[in-house]
């Protein structure tokens, strides 16, 4: 009797749950559901895509031929509105239903839209999250728009390097007193801040909207911003329900163990919907980054099928750009700290007990998976050359038979 | 599966093997027009300090970290290689981020580049082996497969 996997949801987590699954199970067959009526594309590439980076061809995540050679059924435009985990069901918004012997849940964030008066006056208004937001944002702009963006964190920043070169003017509001506070210091925010801003993208920070207009837009501070579209970006949400409404446990995000199994029997979770355990930081977080999603979709699905696999090694983790300037980040900034500034570059090594616990480069990045494997597996600072491995990342600060273990051929 | 694997001791610290890398995914027929003037990126690269060298390009890993959080699509692992379509990469520098030996490299231009074991070129076996005077990097079949 082969086992019936359901998927719901159809970008990283759920590619990954299908990878993992077929390592293991090549026979069960596999449906994926998913709200969205395209074939899987990766989120983080709709930036690229307005500044004519990438295509919506290019974009897709796998090619054209993943479903089919991996045995997969997709029902794509299909909303399943409520799990049954009794029945082991799904129901669809059709009214259907789909009978699962192993459920993934995969149903990703959504964009927030926090409550904002005059906020429905606005006509003009988009999100950033979705190819969906991506296009209707591109139809509306034109070269003498004049763009709001609240939330200077990733996603605001990345669509606003997406539009530059299409608009008028661009104006990034955010509450804190800092750009990308999710992944930078209070230097390196400054240091991307000056960058960005010398590119002609305007901020002001430390300020919140008090009320809109149609195109305007009154601050708390008295000060007012005209704009013809406003977009807001300042965060995003779990999509947790299809879970809480059937019984299971969520916490920020969906409860998942080191198997991402929820606490419903054969209902597993990945990805942004999920928390999972912060190696660096030790708590559970919600962990909404691509690398992450794709490997807990994979470890879900190796167990779904039957194998044995833990996701017990995540960590924040962020490898981005902005008009040029590369940035790396890992882990978690609270220990002891070692610092290098130069003009154009930065470079944070944050540790704390004998183990690396995390870092910010800034400008060179070359080799930082040698500092991410470092936090991953909590290797001993004493047992390698610290003062090598804080000049670079490089595989001479390990001894010369870790070199050997890595490089050489074993006889 | 056969493996570009480093012998420490024999190395030499000639850097040829970077060159070599560089002139065979140039493109061009001739060396001296391939790299005269110009600033190389090769794939595979020497670390040396004090009377210490060796090389390193990717280990090709069981457990590709790059292919995993690769958020296009770009890295994929066919037959044991990990290839990367640098028409599909976008630059963002997660498989920088990921790689636990620093072997995926920015290229100088968009894209980032990373040893194909010389599939991607004319070359038709790793030129940074037969270019190597001392046998200090070999190509051969893995006992014991190194990479995570």
């Amino acid at each position: 009797m082969s086992t019936h996997y359901v998927i719901i949801g159809n970008s990283a987590a759920a590619v990954g749950c299908v990878e993992g699954i077929r390592q293991i199970d090549k026979e069960g067959k596999i449906t994926v559901i998913a709200s969205e009526p395209y074939h899987t594309y990766s989120r983080p590439l709709i930036s690229y895509l307005l500044c004519g980076k990438t295509t919506e061809e290019k974009m897709k995540y796998r090619k054209d031929g993943f479903y089919e050679e991996n045995g997969c059924e997709a029902l794509l435009g299909r909303t399943v509105t409520a799990v049954d985990p009794k029945k082991k069901q799904v129901a669809l918004d059709d009214g259907s239903s789909v009978s699962y012997d192993r459920l993934l849940v995969a149903t990703g964030s959504r964009p927030f839209v926090p409550p904002m008066e005059g906020l429905d006056r606005v006509d003009q208004k988009f999100t950033f999250m979705s190819l969906a937001d991506a296009r209707a944002l591109q139809a509306a702009l034109t070269k003498e728009s004049r763009v709001l963006i609240v939330g200077a964190g990733l996603i605001g920043l990345k669509c606003a390097e997406g539009i530059f070169d299409k608009v008028k003017s661009l104006t990034v509001l955010d509450l804190a007193n800092r750009i990308l506070p999710s992944i930078l210091d209070e230097t390196g925010s400054a240091m991307v801040q000056k960058y960005i801003e010398g590119k002609g993208v305007s901020f002001i920070l430390n300020d919140s909207v008090k009320k809109f207009s149609e195109t305007n837009a009154e601050l708390n501070s008295g000060r007012t911003v005209d704009f013809d579209i406003l977009v807001v970006a300042v965060g995003v949400r779990p999509n947790t329900a299809l879970v809480s409404d059937a019984g299971g446990r969520v916490n920020r995000g969906i409860a998942v163990d080191e198997a991402c199994l929820t606490t419903l029997p054969d209902v597993y979770a990945a990805g942004d919907c999920t928390e999972s355990f912060d190696i660096a930081a030790e708590e559970n977080r919600i962990l909404a980054l691509l690398p992450n999603a794709y490997m807990q979709g994979e470890c879900a699905g190796i167990n779904m099928a039957g194998g044995k696999k833990l996701y017990d090694k995540a960590i924040a983790m962020n490898a981005i750009g902005f008009f040029g300037l590369h940035m790396i980040t890992a882990g978690n900034y609270k220990g002891e700290e070692f610092i290098t500034e130069t003009g154009d570059s930065y470079k944070k090594l944050v540790y704390e007990n004998d183990v690396l616990k995390g870092y910010i480069l800034i400008g060179q990045v070359a080799r930082a998976g040698i500092y991410t494997a470092l936090i991953r597996d909590k290797t001993p600072l004493s047992s390698i050359d610290f003062d090598l491995i804080r000049e670079k990342p490089q595989l001479m600060a390990f001894s010369k038979t870790d070199r050997a273990n890595k490089l050489a051929r074993h006889a | 599966m056969k493996r570009v694997y480093v012998n420490e001791k024999w190395c030499l610290g000639c850097h040829l093997c970077e060159y070599y890398c560089a002139f065979a995914n140039s493109g061009e027929d001739d060396m001296v027009k391939a790299l005269k003037g110009i600033t190389i990126h090769p794939r595979i690269q020497i670390e040396e300090r004090g009377g210490v060298s060796f090389a390193v390009s990717c280990r090709h890993c069981e457990e590709p970290l790059c292919v995993k959080g690769c958020i296009t699509g770009a890295l994929t692992k066919e037959d044991g290689v990990i290839r990367i379509d640098s028409d599909r990469c976008v630059g963002c520098y997660t498989c920088i981020l990921s790689c636990p030996y620093g072997c995926v490299m920015p290229s100088g231009s968009g894209p980032v580049q990373k040893c194909e074991l010389c599939l991607n070129n004319s070359a038709g076996s790793p030129a940074c082996v037969r270019g190597c005077p001392n046998r200090a990097i070999i190509f051969e079949d893995s006992v014991e497969v190194s990479g995570k």
